[in-house]
């Protein structure tokens, strides 16, 4: 069976709080996805997405605050403006958009991170690999 | 007597080739004018199809790094245009990738948004001027009689950079590369003539900053509330573009044009390339313009808001990787394989 | 070349009993620039935090990672072990394979195995271009500024004064006290304001501690937390306060008459006046608007009766400038702008007035001395009608918050007006009543029971003028039917707003408002005194429509928050910030417009940003939206995140 591998970006204060909370309820979801902490998700780039995609993940999770509840402020809403934005740039280049998946997580969500993440990495699984893996030099589409 | 001078010196060998191309490289450097006559002064050009009538097997004759300097621009789109290149490489000292199409796929390099199939299905037979209805679309190769066949060159599905096929010593970016980076190859062919310590290989010509360096426009604010066009626009000669709602490259893109476009009040395109720290001009685009755009109400905008609000943003890979697109880290459209 | 240390915590068998951690300690020793690596039972004990510092030591380590619990944990703790050893806390990391590994994927052993590996490898990535980065600190400046003389700058100034900081209190008028001085009783207790805040007041005049700067306002304010430097206008009063003893025979004489701010224009006052008697200070400013010797050149009566020579026509404003470390901004409010109100008759009708108003007719001190003469006729009015919510809740003409006071006060005024007229009728239409403060409800209650207010649900849909009466119409939707009240008095509960001014000042600060002009708090839960920019604290109804209790809390809690800044000589501050690169940065000011913190100026001359390192709380925002690549977030640098990407996009 294909195992996607999905990389995640979380916020320090709500998101990652929220999968530490995973944890700790032991609410268990596949080992697909792996980590980076920021501090906000404001300080996610659309290149580490692209550079994700590039290097080979099959999925990229983004994990914020609530809107309303960023600990510094608007730190989420422009990350929602920059995804936004570059999910239409990715469908440009024929990667399925749903292969990003931008989500509010609060530090008391661990239950519904633990859901998140399930239901994304079997989203992923049915999109299939990352087809930047499959194109050579000449390749078309 | 100033002529005399210069033929008694030893003179550099210059060849200037090609890949997909539409030429205007060669026009850029024929503007060079009366320094043109002193750049022809330090070299003899001993290869440049686009002016003079030049053979391919003049090429292959010479030796390895026989030719000193060698300027290449186009896009890199057939087998034709990847065995120029591997030649040129072999014969020269000095590689240069010059213009956006040869540093970073240029305009041609778009193609990599479609493929050949798209491309002949379209140009031989979907477009509307198109008359073929025997459905005749070209082959590579082709029998004359029954011992001779020609080969035409193979085209690629996806257009290459010069770099991603060869080393390459120097890059002069631009489309056209600007005429004072074009000047700047004169006093690199007397350090190549003399023997002077030469740039670091890698070298981008070119300002160490982004454009917004060089732009005179004023900055106020950079809070944006919608993208408009900059040919119905009432635009402020004044004012910074980009912060008129105009999508302007500048923020992304190499400086050393002097800003010419935006001169002429038209937004940059972003033919200089990425910005000396970025390796990937769009996506820093998409970034900047995406924190600034509405960030003015952000908090109050819903998700339709902000779809509505980004939606004047058209052709994203178009526009933020103009001429850039094989360059970029995500370099060709694909297809998702279910 | 790093030399780092990897230490794999079993944390018994939380992470043990799912993680092989002797292989993972195996594989993670081959890896790049590891010098060591090793699992231990409770990395977090003192076994297991002295085993450390020992490998620090012993194998010259300049980077630890370890890998156990969230970094929101221990990375605290860990980080202070191997500062202990003399290694920079910043080159210590933690890999999570606790909570986002071993007790997540309890299930797959194997996998949970591998994916701590990668973990730890991503983190390993990350340490190898960690900086070392030290706090930065700054010294501290032990003054307050107050901002606002209302209860709110009262209060939060005689909290910081007592604490032993010295204060300065601007007031944009003439005397200290603000609206709660107007009032004529307050709920839920009915007692006099005069008599509790009176004596507040008479305390920061005379405290040793508060230097008051009344009929001043804020010029300019530069600088940053800690270091704040304040230019003050004091406004030309044309008496030489250093002179007057506020005997107040000047007053006596000035033959000018001035509707009475004070009084809510019901009455006069003098070109030469205090806002109230008890004024403090007690010193008499000249209107010179409406000064005749000002307006027609001569009289100068006060001048002929002052025997201290304290009157100067020729006084101009002064400036005085003033370094502090913090600054509490209690601008307060004001009622709406009345005439933004056409359909209730207000300006058109004398005898509709608004909430303020009544409190000066039934203040005992105000102009009617507590009995409500109605403006008109000065007939005491038999049927007063009340309409709540008059530009509150209505979001689409006027504001859609609530102003929070007007329920309590209008039980209030209904009931002191009862007391006051006992043969009178009140009644008071209303769209909800809320009453959610401490012995609110009973209060209401009691008006309704003993003083028999009568609560009619619903909107007034007309008034006008019929005779001396004013006719109101309106529903009772509870009832259904149609209301028709011929009134001798309407008041109007007005919507409560950001204080005149108080959205100009907000811009001299650098301070954020909502969409109404009500400053912004730094966290509307759990940080609500605070404002986004250090250094700043908010007190009162300029922060959000609140009453007296509220106000007094919020500017004790403002108070509270600059005695425990003040109580350190320097400000430390997390070195996780943005950092600019100047040979990058063309000062395209993108990242400025992005800052929450207003932490980033453009450099005009040098064509770059410049961040104020006190002022960045480090969120990276500006990095992410950095068109250059010029900014970057320490600790979370661009080479760093790529660098881990890299990791977990590996086979």
């Amino acid at each position: 069976m294909f195992e996607p591998k999905i990389i995640g970006f979380c916020c320090n204060w709500c998101a990652y709080a929220g999968a530490d909370l995973a944890g700790i309820n032991r609410n268990q979801y596949p080992p697909n996805i792996r980590m980076i902490r920021v501090m906000c998700s404001g300080t996610i780039e659309p290149l580490y997405v692209v550079k994700a995609f590039k290097e080979g993940a099959d999925g990229v999770f983004i994990g914020g605050c609530h809107p309303g509840d960023c600990h510094y402020q608007s730190g989420n809403y422009k990350t929602q403006r920059r995804i936004v934005l570059l999910k239409r740039a990715i469908s440009e280049i024929g990667l399925d958009p749903r292969r990003i998946r931008l989500e509010w997580v609060s530090a008391a969500e661990g239950q519904r991170f633990a859901r998140i993440i399930t239901e994304f990495t079997e989203e992923i699984r049915k999109l299939g690999p990352n087809p930047l893996k499959l194109s050579g030099v000449e390749n078309g589409i | 007597m100033e002529s005399k001078k210069i033929t008694d010196k030893k003179k550099l060998k210059l060849a200037i080739g090609l890949g997909s191309t539409c030429s205007g490289c060669d026009i850029a450097i024929l503007d060079l004018g009366v320094k043109l006559l002193e750049l022809i002064g330090l070299a003899d050009i001993v290869f440049w199809p686009t002016v003079f009538d030049f053979k391919y097997s003049d090429l292959k004759e010479l030796g390895d790094k026989e030719i000193d300097i060698t300027l290449h621009h186009g896009t890199i789109r057939t087998t034709e245009h990847e065995e120029i290149a591997r030649i040129l490489r072999k014969k020269s000292k000095v590689l240069i990738a010059f213009g956006s199409c040869s540093c970073f796929g240029g305009i041609p390099g778009l193609c990599n948004l479609t493929d050949k199939k798209q491309i002949f299905d379209a140009v031989y037979g979907e477009n509307l001027s198109v008359a073929n209805k025997e459905n005749i679309f070209p082959e590579e190769k082709l029998l004359i009689n029954k011992n001779k066949s020609i080969t035409l060159p193979h085209l690629f599905d996806t257009g290459k950079t010069l770099k991603q096929l060869v080393e390459v010593d120097y890059f002069i970016p631009g489309c056209p590369p600007p005429m004072q980076l074009i000047e700047g190859l004169i006093p690199l062919m007397k350090d190549v003539l003399g023997g002077a310590q030469l740039p670091e290989k890698g070298t981008v010509f070119g300002s160490k900053k982004t454009l917004c360096d060089e732009c005179t426009l004023k900055k106020e604010n950079k809070m944006i509330s919608k993208i408009v066009n900059p040919v119905t626009a009432i635009v402020d000669p004044e004012r910074c573009l980009l912060e008129q709602g105009i999508l302007c490259m500048g923020p992304v893109t190499r400086g050393g044009c002097e800003a010419r476009c935006i001169n002429v009040l038209m937004p940059c395109r972003g033919c200089m390339g990425p910005g000396p720290e970025t390796e990937d001009q769009g996506v820093k685009m998409i970034s900047a313009i995406a924190s600034i755009l509405g960030v003015k109400d952000e908090e109050n905008l819903t998700d339709q808001q902000i779809e509505d609000l980004l939606s004047g943003i058209k052709d994203i890979v178009g526009t933020f990787y103009r001429f850039t697109l094989p360059d970029a880290l995500l370099n060709r459209k694909v297809k998702e394989r279910r | 070349m790093n030399r780092i240390g990897v230490f794999i915590c079993h944390c018994g068998l939380n992470i043990a009993g799912t993680v092989d951690v002797k292989k993972v300690a195996k594989l993670v020793s081959d890896y790049s620039e590891v010098v060591y690596a090793t699992d231990y039972m409770y990395m977090c004990s003192d076994p297991g935090q002295d085993m450390i510092k020992e490998m620090v030591k012993e194998k010259k380590l300049d980077g630890v990672v370890v890998a156990a619990c969230s970094p929101t944990m221990h990375e605290t703790t860990f980080r202070n072990t191997i500062a202990s050893v003399g290694l920079n806390p910043y080159r210590g990391e933690i890999a999570n394979i606790r909570e986002q590994c071993s007790w997540v994927h309890q299930n797959t052993k194997e996998i949970a195995t591998e994916k701590a590996v990668k973990i730890i490898e991503a983190i390993i990535e990350k340490l190898k271009l960690d900086k070392p980065l030290v706090p930065l600190s700054v010294p501290v400046t032990k003054r307050a500024l107050v901002i606002g003389g209302g209860i709110a700058g009262i209060q939060a100034s005689l909290d910081i004064a007592d604490s032993g900081y010295e204060v300065i209190l601007v007031e944009k008028n003439q005397s200290i006290g603000g609206h709660m001085l107007q009032l004529s009783e307050t709920f839920p207790t009915l007692d006099c304001p005069q008599c509790i805040a009176t004596p507040k007041m008479v305390q920061v005049g005379q405290h040793p501690k508060i230097k008051l700067l009344a009929f001043s306002e804020v010029e300019e304010v530069s600088g940053y937390v800690g270091n704040f430097k304040v230019k003050i206008r004091r406004k030309a009063s044309f008496v030489d306060w250093d002179k007057c003893t506020g005997c107040g025979f000047c007053m006596e004489k000035c033959p000018a008459k001035v509707p009475s701010e004070f009084n809510e224009f019901l009455s006069k006052r003098k070109a030469i006046y205090t806002l109230f008697p008890q004024a403090v200070p007690n010193k008499p400013v000249i209107d010179s608007n409406n000064c005749l010797y000002f307006t027609k050149g001569k009289c100068r009566v006060c001048e002929k009766n002052c025997s201290l020579k304290a009157i100067n026509f020729e006084q101009k404003d002064s400036f005085v400038e003033e370094n502090v470390g913090a600054i509490i901004v209690a601008t307060g409010y004001d009622l709406m702008n009345k005439a933004e109100v056409g359909e209730y008759g207000y300006g058109k009708y004398k005898d509709v007035i608004d909430g303020l108003q009544l409190e000066r007719l039934l203040a005992p001190a105000g102009p009617t001395e507590g009995i409500p003469y109605r403006p008109s006729d000065g007939k005491i009015p038999k049927e007063v009608v009340f309409i709540q919510c008059v530009g509150s809740r209505d979001p689409e003409h006027y504001y859609p918050y609530c102003s929070k006071i007007c329920c309590m006060y209008t039980v209030k005024q209904a009931m002191i007006y009862k007391h006051a007229v006992p043969d009178g009728q009140a009644y008071v239409f209303y769209m909800d009543i809320r009453c959610n403060g401490k012995g609110y409800e009973e209060f209401l209650q009691r008006g309704i029971e003993e003083d028999r207010i009568l609560y009619l649900r619903g909107r007034v849909s007309k008034i006008f003028k019929d005779g001396d009466k004013i006719r109101v119409w309106g529903a009772d939707t509870l009832t259904g039917r149609k209301i028709e009240i011929s009134a001798d008095l309407v008041v109007l509960a007005m919507a409560m707003v950001p204080s005149k001014g108080a959205k100009k000042l907000a811009e001299k600060l650098r301070l954020t408002t909502d969409d109404y002009g009500f400053l912004t708090e730094a966290h509307p839960k759990l940080r609500p005194v605070e404002s986004l920019t250090a250094g700043y604290f908010l007190a009162g109804a300029a922060q959000a429509p609140k009453d007296i209790p509220e106000t007094v809390a919020q500017a004790s809690g403002a108070a509270s928050k600059v005695d425990s800044l003040f109580s350190k000589d320097e400000l430390y501050h997390e070195p996780i910030i943005a950092n600019v690169d100047e040979e990058v940065c063309v000062g395209c000011g993108i990242c400025e417009v992005l800052c929450p913190y207003e932490a980033i100026e453009i450099d005009e001359q040098d064509k770059v940003a410049k961040i104020n390192p006190a002022l960045c709380e480090g969120c990276g925002t500006c990095c992410a939206a950095c068109p250059s690549g010029a900014l970057e977030l320490e600790g979370f640098r661009r080479k760093q995140i790529l660098s881990m990407i890299k990791v977990f996009a590996e086979v």
